[in-house]
């Protein structure tokens, strides 16, 4: 579904962030990328959707190659590919329900959106997914009122709006409490298998990612260092990624205590 | 993880002092020096004329004692007509001003402007700043002629500079991951501009453009002076009429007015954060 092929980025102060990376992943898989501040995690995801110029290789969703498209070209391939971001990246000062519908621009004109004219399909849709989310009450409330893990949800509905094959998450939970941060998770994930979409989601917190998702990639350097099943990574792998440390604590299975639903 | 010619016994029981800011001794001293005896000599070159003063004191105190005793009645329909075309000039020319700025301020915005647009803007902005806006009043004076029409173009003009300016600091200045998340969903630039940006930077735009008004009102009063229209020429003919009382009347009306502004603006400000 999405393929990745000897992905090289090299920034213009000479840094390799990406050095030749090939990551291929089938539809409906859920893959998180782990690695150290620095490994070129965020410039992997970046490079996909094109917010950052890849230097060389190619990219290909389905089948359509994304690094030599026309910017107009890239705009519709882009619809197909929702993005979510770290400290959610919701535009504050408009409400709940613009930043929703703010992830269908792609498909209605500048007329339409400058009004907030949007058509009613894409209205009723945005209220399906605030309230798949518990958000319903809140699509007039403005953005900034919002709490972290609300927030976050907004993002994903966002995201989603856009009828994307393809999610691109940048660590949802950096800021947010641990108890949020398994919700959002959960969420993502489950929004996934619902829609059958794959997903790649940047992630610092090794645990997190080992009780979500099938496949864990492990990033250093912006080469690839470990590809596999969650149920691998051992503290030599750990140690293969993030370099000497401890790692007991951080693989110790975690019991899935009963959390309450998402309120 | 210290530096290994870095040792920590050395450092302890010696006070800490901030590293200064240039570490040059002797050219620290020398600047500091330098400034201190430009100021001086600066200073000591000013010629104060005493006993000018003293006789201008005079009428000064005539021109000060004009305020206990303002005239609004004697002139007033001129006061009232000047009154009137002072506010349409600073209405037509924030309006006209302000509109014109928007499209400036993103073109000199260096996140949203491709290079030669961004130079071709910053260029516009920089000559609207350069010239002071009573050296344009003149200008257009000579071209139209006396009257408003000369103050409204000169207005308008000169809000573009201020406006586009201090608009464009703000756009470059907004937060880029907002904006980038709306990039990712496909959006045209223009959507972009509208969903991304604008949202960022409307209240700051609000606060300039009512700040603007503000300015334009003043500045309509000052340019009457020099023949551009508006409650200035008003002010300009009670000057050489010697009609201090007059003058201190109109003064005070603008002086009201700009503290209502003033007020309003600060109201308007605090809604729309």
């Amino acid at each position: 579904m999405l393929k990745l092929d000897k992905l090289v980025k090299t920034y213009k102060t000479g840094d390799q962030a990406l050095k030749a990376v090939d990551i291929e992943i089938p539809k409906g898989q859920v893959l998180a990328l782990i690695g150290p501040s620095g490994a070129g995690k965020s410039t992997l995801i970046r490079c996909i959707n094109r917010l950052v110029e890849p230097t060389s290789g190619q990219v290909y969703l389905n089948d359509v190659e994304l690094t030599c498209l026309s910017t107009s070209a890239l705009r519709r391939e882009r619809r197909r590919m929702g993005m979510i971001f770290q400290e959610y990246a919701l535009i504050e000062r408009l409400t709940v329900m613009e930043n929703v519908l703010s992830g269908r621009l792609g498909y209605v004109g500048f007329w339409r959106s400058f009004l907030r004219k949007f058509p009613q399909s894409d209205v009723d849709e945005a209220y399906r997914l605030l309230d798949r989310v518990g958000l319903a009450e809140m699509a007039d409330k403005r953005a900034d009122e919002l709490s972290g893990g609300q927030r976050q949800r907004v993002g994903i509905c966002r995201a989603l709006i856009q009828n994307p094959a393809l999610l691109l998450v940048d660590e949802p939970t950096a800021s947010l409490d641990p108890k949020t941060s398994r919700q959002i998770m959960r969420l993502i994930c489950e929004l996934c298998q619902e829609r059958n979409l794959a997903a790649i989601i940047n992630i610092h917190d090794v645990a997190l990612a080992q009780m979500f998702v099938q496949r864990v990639v492990g990033l250093r350097f912006g080469a690839v260092q470990f590809d596999g099943p969650p149920e691998n990574l051992t503290p030599e792998v750990l140690t293969m990624i993030y370099g000497e440390e401890d790692w007991e604590a951080t693989i110790e299975k975690i019991e899935d205590e009963d959390e309450e639903d998402l309120l | 993880m210290s530096l290994d010619n870095f040792n920590v016994q050395t450092k302890l029981g010696q006070p800490w002092k901030r590293p200064p800011f240039i570490q040059k001794k002797l050219l620290r001293w020398t600047i500091i020096f330098g400034i201190i005896a430009y100021l001086i000599a600066a200073y000591l070159s000013v010629d104060v004329n005493w006993s000018r003063v003293y006789e201008g004191l005079e009428r000064g105190k005539k021109f000060v004692l004009a305020f206990t005793n303002p005239d609004f009645t004697s002139r007033s329909s001129d006061i009232w007509s000047g009154m009137i075309e002072s506010i349409i000039m600073t209405v037509t020319s924030s309006v006209v001003g302000i509109g014109i700025s928007i499209p400036i301020a993103l073109g000199a915005a260096r996140n949203v402007a491709p290079l030669p647009i961004y130079l071709i803007c910053r260029g516009i902005i920089a000559i609207s700043r350069a010239l002071q806006e009573i050296i344009v009043a003149i200008l257009l004076v000579a071209i139209f002629g006396f009257g408003p029409l000369a103050g409204f173009l000169t207005l308008s003009f000169a809000t573009i500079g201020f406006l586009s300016k201090l608009l464009a600091e703000d756009i470059e200045s907004m937060d880029k991951v907002q904006a980038e998340a709306i990039k990712a969903s496909g959006a045209k630039w223009t959507q972009w501009i509208n969903y991304g940006v604008q949202p960022q930077v409307m209240p700051r735009l609000i606060g300039l453009s009512i700040y603007r008004v503000d300015i334009n009102f003043r500045e309509s009063a000052i340019l009457g002076l020099v023949g551009a229209g508006g409650i200035g020429a008003t002010l300009n003919t009670a000057f050489d009429r010697y009609e201090y009382d007059t003058a201190a009347a109109i003064l005070l009306i603008i002086i009201g007015i700009v503290m209502a502004l003033e007020y309003i603006s600060g109201i308007v400000r605090a809604r729309v954060q």
